[in-house]
C-alpha cells in the first residue's frame, strides 16, 4: 500500500502525514499535484496547510485543481481518501463530502487540543476505536465549523456517516466543548462511501509518542492499512 | 462581440452565522455608531466580451455555481453593465 499525500502550494502537513503514516506502518510518498497521482497510488490523503492562502475560501482553490479530478475517480473506485483540516475543506469544496466547512464561531483561528467523540466505529477510519470512545486530538484552524442545511445533517446522521463530535472529556457532546461552532460538533464526516472521510482535528499531529503528546489520531491513519 | 463588466455579489444565505460581521458589528458600536445589523458580502467585477448582456450574465452565472459561491453557504446575484456606457 502506497499512500500519495497530495501536496498543494501552501500544503504545509504532507510531511508530517508521510511520518506518521511510516508509524503505523504506511508506505506513503509526497506527490506535487501538477505532477498527478502515481499510477501504483493505493490511499490518498488531502493534508492540512493553507492550499492557495486560502483564497476566496479555505480549499476553494486546491478544490479545482486537475489532480482533484483524479482523486475523485479513485474514491468513485474505492480508493481510501483522507481529508484533515485544509484537506477536509478540499474535501467539502470539491464535493467529496457534504456541507462547508467555514469561519469559527469565535471569528478566530484556534490552536489546541480537543477531545472527540466516535460516532461510528464501523469503518476504517475508526476501526481502531469503539464507539462512544473519547480520543484527544489537535486543531488548528480558523475555517472549521461545519455547516450544512438541516435537511443534509439529518439525512447524515440517519445515514451513519456522522465519525466524530467535539466533546469534553467524559465524551459529553455540550455547546462549550464545541470549539468553533459546527453544526451538532461535527468533527469529522464520511463521504457517500467510507472509503472517504474528511476531519478537521489533526490525526497525524497525534501519532508520534516521541512528541510527549497524544497519539489517539494513529487510529485513524490505520484506515489506510 | 461586447465588452461587459459582470458584477457577481456573494452573501451568506439568511441563517447562516457570520462571526466576521459580528465582529466588524460589534467594533463599529464601540466607536459609538448605531446600528441594528450588518452583513458582509464579496463582490467581483468580472470583465467579459459576449454576444449579449444575457450569455455575460449567464457565463458569470456559471462562475459563481462553480467557484465564486459555495451553494451550502451563499446567495449570490449577478449584475451585468455594458462597459463605457
Amino acid at each position: 500500500m502506497t499512500v500519495s499525500v497530495v501536496q498543494f502550494g501552501g500544503s504545509n502537513c504532507d510531511r508530517d502525514a508521510v511520518r506518521a503514516l511510516d508509524r503505523v506502518g504506511v508506505d506513503a510518498e509526497r506527490v506535487w499535484h501538477e505532477d498527478g497521482l502515481p499510477a501504483d497510488s493505493e490511499g490518498i490523503v488531502l493534508p492540512g496547510g493553507f492550499s492557495y492562502g486560502d483564497y476566496l475560501r479555505a480549499g476553494a482553490m486546491a478544490a479545482h485543481s486537475p489532480v482533484m479530478d483524479e482523486v475523485r475517480a479513485a474514491a468513485e473506485d474505492g480508493t481510501p481518501v483522507l481529508g484533515v483540516c485544509n484537506g477536509a475543506q478540499i474535501g467539502s469544496e470539491s464535493r467529496l463530502t457534504p456541507g462547508a466547512f467555514t469561519t469559527n464561531r469565535s471569528a478566530r483561528f484556534q490552536c489546541e487540543d480537543v477531545y472527540l467523540r466516535v460516532e461510528n466505529a464501523e469503518t476504517p477510519w475508526t476501526d481502531a476505536y469503539d464507539e462512544g470512545d473519547v480520543i484527544e486530538l489537535p486543531i488548528a484552524h480558523g475555517e472549521g465549523r461545519f455547516e450544512i442545511d438541516d435537511a443534509a445533517y439529518e439525512q447524515l446522521v440517519d445515514d451513519d456517516r456522522v465519525l466524530f463530535r467535539y466533546c469534553d472529556a467524559d465524551g459529553n457532546v455540550t455547546d462549550a466543548a464545541n470549539p468553533n461552532g459546527s453544526k451538532g460538533n461535527v468533527a469529522g464526516i464520511l463521504g457517500e462511501r467510507e472509503n472517504v472521510a474528511v476531519l478537521m482535528p489533526h490525526p497525524e499531529r497525534a501519532a508520534l509518542a516521541e512528541l510527549g503528546g497524544s497519539t489517539d489520531g494513529q487510529g485513524v491513519l490505520e484506515g489506510f492499512a | 462581440m461586447t465588452a461587459y463588466t459582470a458584477t457577481v455579489t456573494v452573501r451568506l444565505k439568511r441563517g447562516v452565522l457570520d462571526p466576521e460581521a459580528d465582529t466588524t458589528q460589534k467594533t463599529l458600536e464601540r466607536l459609538g455608531f448605531e446600528l441594528s445589523d450588518l452583513r458582509s458580502a464579496d463582490q467581483f467585477e468580472v470583465d467579459l466580451d459576449a454576444e449579449s448582456a444575457d450569455a455575460a450574465a449567464e457565463r458569470a452565472d456559471e462562475m459563481a455555481q462553480r467557484l465564486l459561491a459555495n451553494p451550502t453557504l451563499h446567495d449570490y446575484d449577478v449584475v451585468v453593465e455594458e462597459q463605457g456606457v
